[in-house]
């Protein structure tokens, strides 16, 4: 069912065609394909986004995304506002994880400035993004669940826990959701004490949640009867697709930027990277939950051992900010995949080029190949495995 | 990692005459970039992913940039014959002037590939092309045969920028939607006006407000009159 | 015939209730506001935020969030509206039966908020369609979006079923469609919804 890489080079169209034993009936019989459009506006969790699907019987034979119900012309904004002036906007991609796109694009604009990071800023950025990464996980495999029908009762577990985190990015930044924490050279403001402690408890707190998540969902029957086998991705075709994040390491590729690049202070923290061996929409949500348990060792380290000092580097520069002229490409490891900026500098107080490489919309170019021959019931839940948030697929 | 030379020079004894030109980044980012020739950028690639060293199989981001035409004033000195009348006779004679000229250096769009390595866990590389100009020679070869990661990001280019590449599967409009007619991140792109009420504080806005405005009056004491 | 007040309450505490069939028919609607299921954006998230344990908007009668417009009485738009999707935000306040409401959520639904001067941006949803209560933020709180849904509970209590200012529901000549507006070739056509937005007047 699936294209190898190679066959792909051989024939450009080979995606036209429709694969075999995707057919049902037999083409004979004189049946036609139902085309449906689904979205942009259905009943899952996932916002607009559009998908045509055919339809043999009640399977999938055809299936193109159809994107831009949400495109807010991020990269065009961008170019017109200075760096300092788009670090809000990017709280507004990938609107559950708005202190990991921070992240990223402050990384890319201290590579493109030649910037340093303060060893305390550091911690605080790891601790802030870890939490970020618990809280998209606890969400995203609720939106899963309920998408698949179990209405409710695992999105109000995940919400639960993700008010408790919220409260605590609240406390340090003053904003529930759109947090625009961090600057070139550090965070905008340091953690109290008590901020910390109560860090440190809400910490304490997660595992006895995973704990019981994984109790209400993991061996659930009917959970597993719906996902084990369905929208299986082969990790040849993950690769050849950019595709990164959960989805690619359910594929069993272990390709984690936290330990390719090496960037910021990961090397100092053990963890280990959960890997799938079968690539279908159970591993990727099994997958979820494993990294969010090493998240949450990654956060025992990092309030165990931060220290003092400066979350700003001193020789920073805030106001009339001009990066020499040059470009750069910096990318982490959000809790979608990678998330990267590439920018070019002309000298002038605004990016001449201002690109976002998104991960869920790079992540969603398997969609097709993971539907295909699957029932139209379980379209919405691959969809749900991706894990997408359409502020960051349109931009 | 092999240095960019080092991988410029494998290029080239893999595929003969491929004019890989290296493109050196000025800031302390120091990611330098290939740049290649259209016409056999789809053979180089296919080398960087199969090449068992490189193994750049993962094409993570794919970036248009736009580069609209430049008119450079330069100051040139010129020789020029100019006929004078020196102590009554007519002569010719050399004389050196300085003349302000102006030239358009042609723009262009370029597509911008950044490539790393899943199986060697090494990367940036990165590879540019550049298209002829940016009105009608547009097209360039689709990297989506050999990274079916490109696929939405080149349509993306397409609709954006309008670039038009050759050997994509499915070559179609993806963020804005058919029958539009504009690309909408080139940087003469003109927005629609629709600020019609605007008491704002931002000035960008109001300023763009208030052009409405007075645009709208314009039209309609124009209707009036007629 | 609204009753007296003090006759009204002296006449409670005696165990007999009186009321007016307006207020009771009021008091009924505004009680079951069923949402439309529909979220546009960020502002989407805290919207289900608010539907969860914390802010539990069941508390207020508007739990049922139904995924078709036809059995929807309440649309939140929350969040920001593209050209693209306009059309279709219309189409589905089209579909939906009167009595209908809607809740602009956010800077974006409002005017476009920070990503107004994007193309594809509409500036504000109401250029399309009546909106009842506008809720400011980036996002809006859950507590404000409560606060924009007592609001609306209150404009429903204080609707006169007959009369010059009688909802739209009860007035056959009001409009029930409002104008689908069509891609073109650079913009929306029409920009604007002529009937339903007129360009306010600054007042300064
Ligand atoms: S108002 Fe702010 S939070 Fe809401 S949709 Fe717009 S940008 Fe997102």
């Amino acid at each position: 069912m699936m294209h190898s890489a190679t066959d792909m080079a051989a024939d450009p169209r080979a995606r036209a065609t429709r694969p075999e034993g995707t057919l049902v009936s037999d083409p004979d019989d004189g049946t036609e394909l139902l085309e449906v459009s689904m979205g942009p506006h259905h009943p899952s969790t996932h916002g607009v986004f559009r998908m045509d699907v055919a339809l043999d019987g009640e399977k999938v034979a055809r299936l193109k995304p159809v994107f831009g119900y949400l495109h807010r012309n991020h990269e065009k904004l961008g170019e017109g506002n200075s760096y300092l002036a788009s670090m809000p906007y990017t709280d507004r991609l990938d609107y559950i994880c708005s202190l990991t796109n921070n992240w990223a694009y402050a990384l890319a604009v201290e590579k493109l400035a030649g910037q340093e990071v303060p060893e305390r800023a550091e911690y605080l950025r790891v601790i802030v993004g870890e939490l970020t990464r618990v809280q998209n996980h606890a969400l995203s495999v609720g939106f899963l669940l309920q998408d698949m029908g179990a209405s409710g009762t695992p999105l109000m577990y995940g919400f639960r826990e993700r008010e408790k985190i919220l409260d605590l990015f609240e406390a340090l930044t003053g904003s529930r959701m759109m947090c625009n924490y961090m600057r070139f050279g550090g965070c905008r403001v340091d953690a109290t004490p008590e901020w910390l402690d109560a860090t440190r408890k809400v910490v304490a707190g997660l595992p006895g949640f995973a704990d019981e998540f994984e109790a209400l969902l993991c061996t659930n029957e009917i959970l597993m009867a719906r996902t084990q086998g369905v929208g299986i991705l082969k990790p040849d075709l993950a690769v050849s697709a950019g595709i990164t994040g959960p989805m690619l390491r359910a594929s069993g590729v272990n390709y984690d930027i936290r330990k390719v690049d090496h960037y910021s202070i990961y090397d100092r923290f053990d963890f280990k990277v959960p890997l799938g061996d079968h690539g279908d929409v159970y591993d990727r949500f099994m997958i979820r939950l494993l990294e969010l348990r090493q998240s949450i060792g990654i956060l025992e380290q990092a309030l165990k051992d931060i220290p003092g000092g400066p979350v700003m580097d001193p020789k920073a520069k805030i106001r009339n900010f001009r990066p020499k002229p040059g470009e750069a490409y910096g990318r982490i490891e959000a809790p979608k995949g990678e998330l990267g900026f590439y920018l070019i500098s002309d000298g002038g107080p605004n990016p001449y080029r201002y690109r976002v490489r998104p991960p869920s919309f790079v992540n969603l170019t398997v969609l097709e190949d993971m539907c295909l021959g699957h029932n139209v019931a379980d379209v919405v839940l691959i969809l749900g495995s991706v894990d997408i948030v359409l502020g960051e697929v349109d931009r | 990692m092999k240095t960019l030379e080092e991988i410029k020079a494998a290029i080239e004894a893999a595929v003969p005459g491929a004019g890989v030109e290296i493109v050196q980044n000025p800031g302390p980012a120091a990611q330098h970039s290939l740049r290649l020739q259209p016409g056999s950028a789809f053979e180089v690639a296919k080398f960087l992913r199969d090449d068992a060293e490189l193994a750049l199989n993962f094409l993570s981001n794919v970036t248009g940039v736009d580069w609209p035409d430049k008119e450079i004033s330069e100051k040139v000195k010129v020789t020029r014959a100019v006929t004078k009348t020196v102590d009554g006779v007519e002569q010719t004679v050399e004389e050196t002037v300085e003349e302000t000229r102006k030239r358009v250096e042609p723009g262009y769009l370029e597509v911008v590939y950044h490539l790393f390595s899943m199986t060697q866990k090494h990367g940036p590389v990165i590879l540019r092309m550049r298209t002829e100009n940016r009105s009608d020679k547009v097209e360039l070869p689709s990297m989506t045969p050999v990274w079916r990661s490109a696929e939405f990001q080149e349509r993306e280019i397409f609709d954006l920028y309008g670039v038009v590449f050759r050997g994509h599967p499915d070559l179609r409009r993806i963020l804005m939607w058919e029958g539009f007619k504009d690309h909408p991140m080139r940087r003469d792109y003109v927005e629609p006006d629709d600020y019609d009420y605007e008491p704002t504080a931002h000035d960008a806005v109001l300023a763009k407000a208030k052009a409405h405005q007075a645009a709208q009056q314009a039209a309609a004491e124009k209707g009036a009159a007629q | 015939m609204a009753v007296d007040q003090e006759l009204k309450i002296e006449l409670g505490k005696q165990g007999v209730f009186v009321t007016t069939l307006q207020e009771l028919y009021n008091w009924g609607r505004r009680n079951s506001v069923w949402p439309m299921n529909f979220g546009l954006a960020c502002c989407a998230i805290e919207m289900i935020a608010t539907t969860m344990a914390r802010y539990d908007l069941a508390r207020f009668g508007a739990e049922v969030f139904r995924p078709s417009p036809r059995q929807a009485d309440m649309m939140i738009i929350s969040g920001t509206v593209t050209k693209k999707m306009a059309p279709q935000v219309v189409r589905l306040y089209n579909q939906m039966a009167e009595p209908r409401y809607v809740i602009a959520m956010g800077a974006c639904a409002i005017s476009g908020g920070p990503f107004k001067q994007g193309y594809n941006v509409l500036k504000g949803i109401d250029r399309y369609i009546p909106v009842d209560v506008h809720i400011p933020g980036c996002p809006p709180r859950p507590e404000a979006l409560l606060e924009a849904f007592i609001t609306l509970q209150k404009k429903i209590d204080g609707q006169s079923l007959t009369g010059e200012d009688r909802p739209r529901f009860l007035n056959s000549e009001a409009p029930g469609e409002f104008a689908v507006p069509e891609p073109g070739e650079h913009d929306l056509e029409p920009a604007a919804n002529k009937n339903v937005w007129t360009v306010p007047v600054v007042i300064r």
